[in-house]
């Protein structure tokens, strides 16, 4: 977290912190929105001039870094680099834009965005077009038929790498949509079949390889024991298809997205055994992600764009809107639920398909920031179940994909509180350090690497 | 047959079908269940789930009532994702239509080059004999990678499935023209062109005809899986949409739709091959 640090500075490593805040991010808002922008930039450009730290201190501590600066700026124009990067309100490269989504409650930003004029208050004209799965979503937003698209955190990773896809191509999550808000349903039949070491031979589903819930679903199964790969099936379906299967006995459970979960209560197919927030709390699910491309070749529509889904997000954040957004994503348009479904996952009472009537109200939160541990983590778990083979920098690809400091800036634009610090966080217990990744993977002990 | 026949085999159809609804309406009544739950939790779930049951299979009169609801107002349009089934059916006519007569102008041409020559026949014949069975959903991948539009990759899987069995009766329509009619033409020496226009396509046009009528048929079959498949719109989406809502009535409405354009396309065909047809 070195962006916003003075790299003429010959005392600032560009590595780590500099000591005189107590945070990165009081550091930040110390030296202001403007001033930060541009340290970025200049930073960047030094980091591409001296890819050794230590060499751009000795030269720097050599020369005296105001000779320094001019000797940058001869070499690269800095002052204009800054302003191409600080031009965030110029005109709009392309107005009318196709995003799409997968119609779960996930997308409430992404989908709210559109009845309720977030996407028209920036000037966009934007068409959220409901799609069938995820390869499908993935193949779509490559092949650019939509300008940016609702994707499970893990995909814009996994597509960076080139995972799963025909070719590696740089991606980006610009925010995540939300927190939380997943569960494993199981069928009625298992209702007194309540420790997963008792699953050996069951069958499980989840939507895509590359998902939270397939991370999820494996660590939680594996800390019981279970080896997901040999001891229980884990296929992947499409959400919609979910409760079909789970009522057909093609399947025991699933770790789905609502409103799966609560829709196969509803139909009294299944019971809500466990939300995945007590697996891990405020983890993050999908994401909001456009390619490189378009971030870097229209940036200031995707600054419009990302400013929208940011601002939806601090909306839906506030539990007294989340009866009216339930009401507003409901429709054929977009989810095509009954509205009950929506409104209990979305203000967290809901009934648990056994009788009872929870409270949780953070059951599904919304969180724009994308931390970079967040990436980490789910680089160490595609590494860990083997999707993974080669050695990759996870902090480098983590940072390219999840892009913290645009989320950061547009959230205090919004009027959010921005985060403090690098995010920490632990799953089931086990605390996860963003920055020793490979010795978190070989702490498991069933793992495929 | 004879009129108090045909009647008879109205009645019949009409017996049928009542049996057919009366079953259905015994098999798909709910099991009642026993459990009794607190009101609050009942607010929250299905009318089923609240008395320890599941969401009952929809009997006739449900699927009748939101039938009615379709028919009512089949051509709104509120937005991408949400249109009427008039209107979903049109998009799917529209694609089947487009890609049926672009593999038409493709393989009647083609068809007849193939078939006025024994050569180049035996020569395409192994091409076609291999393309002709896959199934035209395998195309599909391929399409949305190479032309990276979905919409267009719907319309080309129509038209590749149209194009085979046009192409194979065409080709078998003109080489069966019986060597007399061209011996005739020949002795009279009439021009090539005049021969293939005047006396092969005449002859060769019931076969035609029956290409058509085969591929129409398939491309109806084809469209809806493949809309499925792509999303957006069309009759095969609307499917889709539905099952996302596990609305097992709109479903039953749309395969009901699906069957009587499908009824209504072959007859066309039929109608148009009965014009064309002749008695040697």
């Amino acid at each position: 977290m070195s962006l916003f640090r003075n790299p003429f500075d010959a005392q600032s490593r560009l590595t780590c912190g500099c000591g005189r805040h107590a945070s990165q991010a009081d550091h930040d808002r110390a030296i202001g929105a403007d001033a930060a922008q541009a340290r970025a930039v200049e930073g960047a450009v030094m980091r591409a001039l001296f890819p050794q730290d230590d060499l751009r201190r000795r030269f720097i501590k050599a020369v005296g870094s105001g000779t320094a600066l001019a000797a940058v700026s001869a070499l690269f124009p800095l002052a204009m680099a800054k302003e191409a990067f600080a031009q965030s309100t110029g005109p709009l490269e392309k107005q009318k834009l196709k995003v799409g989504f997968i119609p779960i409650t996930c997308a409430t930003p992404i989908i709210m965005a559109h009845p309720m004029g977030y996407y028209a208050k920036h000037g966009l004209d934007v068409e959220v077009v409901k799609t069938a799965g995820w390869a499908l979503i993935r193949d779509k937003a490559m092949s650019g038929e939509f300008d940016a698209a609702h994707m499970l955190s893990p995909m814009p990773l996994a597509i960076t790498l080139g995972a799963g896809t025909s070719g590696a191509v740089p991606w980006t999550a610009p925010a995540i949509e939300n927190v939380n808000g997943q569960a494993i349903t199981l069928s009625m039949k298992h209702k007194d079949r309540r420790d997963p070491r008792t699953w050996k031979g069951m069958k499980f589903a989840v939507p895509f390889d590359y998902s939270m819930h397939n991370y999820l679903l494996r660590y939680y199964l594996a800390e019981h024991g279970l080896d997901p790969d040999t001891d229980v099936q884990i296929r992947s379906v499409p959400p919609p298809e979910m409760v079909a299967n789970l009522r057909a006995d093609n399947i025991d459970g699933f770790l789905a997205p609502d409103p799966v979960n609560q829709r196969a209560v509803y139909d009294g197919v299944g019971f809500i055994h466990l939300l995945s927030k007590e697996l891990w709390d405020g983890h993050p699910c999908c994401a909001f992600s456009a390619s490189r491309d378009f971030v870097t070749r229209m940036p200031n529509t995707y600054q419009a764009l990302l400013k929208a889904i940011i601002e939806a997000t601090a909306y839906a954040r506030d539990p007294s809107h989340r009866k009216e957004i339930a009401a507003a994503i409901a429709t054929p348009n977009y989810l095509n639920q009954p509205v009950t479904v929506v409104e209990q996952v979305l203000t967290g009472t809901f009934a648990d398909g056994l009788g009872k009537v929870m409270t949780v109200p953070d059951r599904i939160d919304f969180d724009p920031m994308p931390w970079q541990s967040f990436g980490v983590w789910i680089l160490t778990q595609m590494k860990r179940w083997g999707q993974l083979k080669a050695d990759i920098d996870y902090q480098k690809i983590a940072s390219e994909v999840f892009l913290a400091t645009d989320a950061q800036r547009l959230m205090k634009e919004a009027g959010m509180a921005v985060p403090a610090g690098n995010k920490t966080f632990s799953v089931m217990g086990k605390p996860f350090d963003a920055s020793k990744p490979d010795e978190y993977v070989a702490s498991f002990k069933i793992r495929r690497t | 047959m004879t009129a108090a026949q045909r009647w008879r085999a109205t009645l019949l159809s009409i017996l049928i079908f009542l049996a057919f609804l009366l079953l259905w309406h015994l098999a798909a009544r709910p099991a009642a269940g026993t459990a009794t739950v607190d009101p609050a939790y009942a607010a929250l779930v299905g009318n089923a789930a609240a008395s320890g049951g599941q969401t009952p299979f929809p009997g006739p009169a449900d699927v009748g009532a939101q039938l009615w609801h379709h028919v009512k107002d089949p051509f709104y349009d509120r937005g991408p994702n949400d249109k009427g089934i008039g209107v979903q059916l049109g998009y799917s006519i529209a694609r089947v239509l487009l890609g049926f007569s672009l593999a038409a102008l493709v393989a009647i041409p083609l068809g007849f080059l193939i078939g006025m020559s024994r050569v180049v026949y035996s020569a395409f014949d192994p091409f076609i004999q291999v393309l002709k069975p896959i199934s035209p959903l395998a195309w599909m991948p391929l399409a949305l990678y190479t032309i990276k539009d979905a919409d267009t990759s719907a319309v080309f899987v129509i038209f590749i499935c149209s194009l085979w069995p046009m192409l194979v009766n065409t080709a078998f329509g003109v080489g069966a023209v019986r060597q007399d009619w061209l011996n005739v033409a020949r002795t009279l020496e009439v021009s090539r062109l005049r021969t293939a226009w005047q006396v092969i396509l005449p002859a060769a046009a019931p076969t035609i005809m029956t290409g058509m009528r085969i591929s129409v048929g398939i491309a109806w079959l084809v469209i809806v899986a493949a809309e499925m498949l792509i999303g957006g719109t069309g009759i095969g989406y609307f499917v889709w949409n539905e099952w996302n809502n596990l609305s097992i009535a709109n479903i039953i409405c749309a395969i009901l739709c699906i069957g009587l354009v499908g009824m209504v396309l072959d007859t066309v065909l039929a109608r148009i091959a009965r014009l064309v047809s002749y008695r040697e």
